[in-house]
């Protein structure tokens, strides 16, 4: 399970593509909770990488379907440095 | 055991497909299809018949207007007869003819470079070097608007992929610092991209992708023939044709029949022939193809008046669009792609019908295959185009904007 720090940090650069309001948990998913089109979460994950500091790889981003997925991708990365 | 083999009641794998159907199904066409379109008669480079209709090719990527040139006909007539019509072989195994050498040793010739490789597509030429060199251990880092055959290079090798955004040499840097400084690291840009008709700051990104110890692939598939001095590319343009380790292009497009290519400098390239799969597990390119490639693109580097006249129709096409009042993909010409924004995806796909139904062919085009979810029509000028037919091209699209509703 991903740290709320981590959680909070991403909820927050959804923030902005939340159009529906939609309450954000780690279970949030976003394709079919959220609604994003391909081109949106590009750009998600383009944020999330710049606040990071961090690269997620293309290669990866097929089995990143809830935000809890994407919080627990993201302290990995960080953690490996 | 009769019983299981009934039909069970499984999955159909086409079901997942659906969303297409409904989609495609909700487009509002009336009479034509855009995915359906035949070609019944080819007139000229700029001419055709379709729907019975005589009409103004300007979405065929016929750039340079090579594929009835004289030379590459006669060529291709005669390979036919001296060595049948394909070769039935892999490159490295019976597909590799006299035809085949002499072609790559033009192409390298064309290009100031000491290798290359001759694919049976372009789309192969990009799948089969990305995936090539893209091993387990290194990273490949490409732009988000990559065409689809740099795409799927990456997906077909075993590299790490890393995604910048459209264009923007900073988004690259800032992703470029958090490799590692000591893995195997290939960046792939294209000159000009097919979509929008824009050009790459490729000098920039080329620098920068030098700096942190990239190789680097520039794709030209869109820009050779026109760009450049002697029609090599972007990269030729910009004189940073140094900075490029390995230039991708195809017969697809200026060239005018099929086929792909890589070239490079690099001592070690040879060896790309016997690892790249989408290059040996194929059959080479027929014979007529091969000579009325060699052809054409002999032709195209002393084509210097005819590229001339290219970029003058982009420039009055563009200028005639913007003062009719079309919102245009790019401030100017940067190539001979020129692309309008359409509202939305009824007016869109009316106004290609429309304009379809008034004797020009365009391309439509949505997303997925474009940027930021834009909507467009794309229309892609050939030297071959009088400027008469330029003109007309204009008129046809202000006639079916009124016809359409669409407000310019």
């Amino acid at each position: 399970m991903a740290q709320t720090a981590t959680l909070e940090t991403i909820y927050g650069l959804i923030g902005p593509l939340n159009k529906k309001s939609v309450n954000l948990t780690p279970a949030t998913t976003f394709a079919s909770d959220l609604e994003l089109d391909s081109l949106t979460v590009m750009d998600l994950v383009a944020d999330i990488e710049d606040d990071f500091d961090i690269i997620l790889p293309l290669n990866m981003l097929p089995d990143l379907e809830t935000i809890g997925q994407v919080a627990e991708a993201v302290e990995t990365i960080v953690a490996k440095g | 055991m009769k019983q299981s083999l009934q039909k069970a009641n499984s999955l159909d794998l086409l079901d997942k497909f659906d969303p297409i159907v409904e989609l495609r199904a909700s487009l509002p066409f009336e009479k034509t299809d855009p995915f359906k379109v035949v070609i019944e008669e080819v007139i000229s480079e700029t001419e055709a018949i379709i729907g019975g209709r005589h009409t103004i090719l300007a979405g065929t990527n016929n750039y340079m207007g090579m594929t009835f040139n004289e030379e590459a006909i006669e060529a291709a007539k005669k390979a036919l007869d001296d060595f049948g019509t394909g070769t039935t072989g892999s490159r490295v195994l019976n597909g590799t003819y006299g035809g085949h050498k002499a072609l790559e040793a033009t192409i390298a010739d064309f290009y100031g470079m000491n290798e290359c490789m001759v694919f049976s597509t372009g789309y192969q030429a990009n799948l089969g070097i990305i995936s090539a060199l893209g091993g387990k251990d290194d990273f490949v880092i490409i732009d988000a608007d990559s065409h689809a055959s740099i795409y799927d290079g990456c997906a077909m090798g075993n590299a790490t992929i890393v995604r910048f955004k459209h264009n923007d040499v900073e988004h690259m840097e800032r992703r470029l610092k958090r490799l590692p400084a000591d893995a195997g690291k290939l960046v792939v840009v294209e000159g000009m991209y097919s979509m929008l008709g824009d050009a790459a700051p490729l000098k920039e990104l080329l620098e920068v992708a030098k700096q942190y110890g990239c190789m680097t692939l520039v794709d030209e598939a869109h820009s050779m023939g026109f760009c450049g001095e002697n029609g090599r590319g972007i990269a030729e343009e910009l004189g940073v044709e140094h900075l490029a380790d390995f230039i991708v292009g195809t017969f697809s497009k200026s060239v005018g029949t099929v086929g792909g290519f890589a070239v490079s400098n690099h001592p070690k390239f040879d060896v790309l022939r016997f690892v790249s799969r989408p290059y040996i597990f194929t059959a080479s390119l027929p014979p007529s193809v091969v000579a009325s490639a060699t052809a054409s693109i002999q032709a195209i580097s002393r084509s210097g008046n005819r590229r001339a006249h290219l970029w003058e129709n982009a420039r009055q096409l563009h200028s005639g669009l913007k003062d009719a009042g079309f919102s245009m993909c790019t401030e100017t010409a940067e190539s001979p792609i020129i692309a309008v924004h359409l509202p939305d995806v009824m007016i869109g796909t009316r106004f290609w019908e429309q304009l379809l139904e008034e004797g020009v062919y365009a391309n439509m085009a949505a997303p997925p295959a474009t940027p930021a979810g834009m909507f467009l029509l794309r229309i892609s000028v050939c030297a071959q185009h009088t400027s008469e037919q330029v003109s007309e091209i204009i008129a046809r699209f202000k006639r079916t904007a009124e016809k359409v509703g669409l407000e310019v």
